[in-house]
């Protein structure tokens, strides 16, 4: 066992890991944040996907050693200060973005690591941006308007689906 | 996930080291390496981790003009940092995997897993490229021995990888959604010397150099200089999401698509 110290949210943390724990287990188990999600667990289906260090990585697929000394961002710290819906998260449910809700947190960590580098994206590179993020309930047209909703376009032409 | 031990050495000396013990395995991105270690297709005693080596990271253009890519750089990195000098390179490694796979995976940890799908093998068979190592230096045509073979020896770390820049050149990938690898893909590269054509995903060798079209398009880089060839299925990889024939047939179609694209 090794101790790994990471930031998780703005907040420092330290925690045993095996060399072989993952991320995604270093946070869901060992820091109680359950709101990363495992769906496939073979790195397919993208519920996993948090930030490090500015960047979307799927976190099965990631050892948690491996991010030591990293800034690490999970759905948790999505929200505002106040604990209000950040714009991402509150466009979501404005346009219906989810149904079970299982790959939200992921389709939330992608579509903000989306406008972070591309802040007006189009149609067709917000779905390129979330090819790997499966989603089995909405046919991804609802998430697609939520993501183009938040980042400031208007939507009122594309049809609820 | 068997268990075991992990090294993150901060420079190349010290990772060639790790990796003397027979048991020690390098990681790259692990984008390939951990979903097979989780299957337990693969259990290394040790897990030498190449991501703590700042050197082996970056893009660079060489005296020479070539562009040097660090082994340890990821696709993200050089999808945005090579675009404005080899673009045909920077548009294939933008569309592998998915993004946050290319935010960790590495173009050294492609290489040496040498996928007979993967996309970096056919840049780097159809550029030419040199294969830089921690004891020497590979040449493309000589690096690649078949699927999931190398000329790489045990332990031996692939540090950068020099590709001499086209004069024009474009990927065309033919996606297997699913795996988001290619069913096949195609690259085609011009340079002053001649044309050179690689192909992945098709043949059950892995990435190859279709030599008929490099000659036909030396002469004329022109779709339509294809058109009186034909590759044979014998050898081409079958399976569910295609036949042996509909792979060689994919190859003619792709090349030409690459040549009318290539900017």
């Amino acid at each position: 066992m090794t101790t790994v110290t990471m930031t998780v949210n703005g907040r420092e943390v330290s925690g045993e890991a095996e060399p072989r724990m993952l991320l995604a287990h270093f946070l869901r188990e060992g820091q109680r944040l359950t709101g990363t999600h495992l769906g496939c667990d073979t790195s397919q289906c993208g519920a996993c996907v948090v930030h490090v260090d500015g960047r979307a990585v799927k976190s099965c697929t990631m050892l948690a050693v491996e991010a030591e000394g990293a800034e690490v961002r999970t759905i948790e710290g999505m929200a505002n200060q106040d604990g209000s819906l950040s714009v991402i998260q509150q466009a979501f449910q404005d346009h219906h973005g989810l149904q079970c809700g299982f790959c939200t947190a992921g389709m939330v960590m992608s579509a903000a690591a989306l406008l972070a580098d591309n802040p007006k994206p189009d149609e067709r590179e917000i779905r390129e941006y979330l090819e790997g993020n499966i989603c089995r309930c909405t046919g991804y047209h609802n998430i697609v308007k939520a993501i183009m909703a938040a980042s400031g376009q208007d939507v009122s032409a594309m049809a609820a689906e | 996930m068997y268990a075991f031990e992990f090294q993150k050495p901060t420079s190349i000396q010290a990772a060639v080291e790790a990796l003397k013990d027979d048991e020690a395995q390098a990681l790259g991105g692990g984008q390939t390496l951990l979903p097979t270690m989780r299957q337990r297709l693969a259990s290394p005693g040790t897990l030498v981790s190449l991501s703590g080596i700042a050197e082996m990271r970056g893009v660079c253009r060489a005296d020479d003009g070539a562009l040097c890519i660090g082994g340890g750089t990821s696709h993200a990195v050089v999808a945005q940092e090579a675009a404005g000098i080899y673009p045909g390179l920077a548009g294939l490694a933008a569309r592998i995997g998915d993004p946050a796979v290319r935010n960790r995976g590495t173009i050294g940890g492609s290489l040496a897993n040498n996928d007979p799908s993967a996309c970096y093998p056919c840049a780097v068979l159809a550029s030419g490229a040199r294969i830089i190592t921690d004891r020497r230096e590979i040449a493309a045509d000589d690096f690649f021995e078949g699927m999931f073979t190398t000329a790489l020896e045990q332990g031996e770390i692939i540090t950068e990888v020099r590709f001499p820049v086209p004069e024009a050149s474009n990927y065309q990938k033919f996606i297997q959604p699913a795996s988001r690898f290619a069913l096949v893909g195609v690259m085609v590269a011009k340079y002053a010397g001649g044309v050179r054509v690689a192909v992945t995903g098709a043949s059950e060798e892995g990435v190859f150099r279709w030599t008929e079209a490099e000659k036909a398009l030396s002469d004329n880089f022109a779709a339509s200089a294809l058109k009186d060839l034909t590759v044979s299925a014998d050898g081409m990889i079958a399976d569910m999401h295609g036949s042996a024939a509909y792979r060689a047939h994919l190859i003619k179609v792709l090349a030409g698509r690459a040549v009318e694209a290539a900017a």
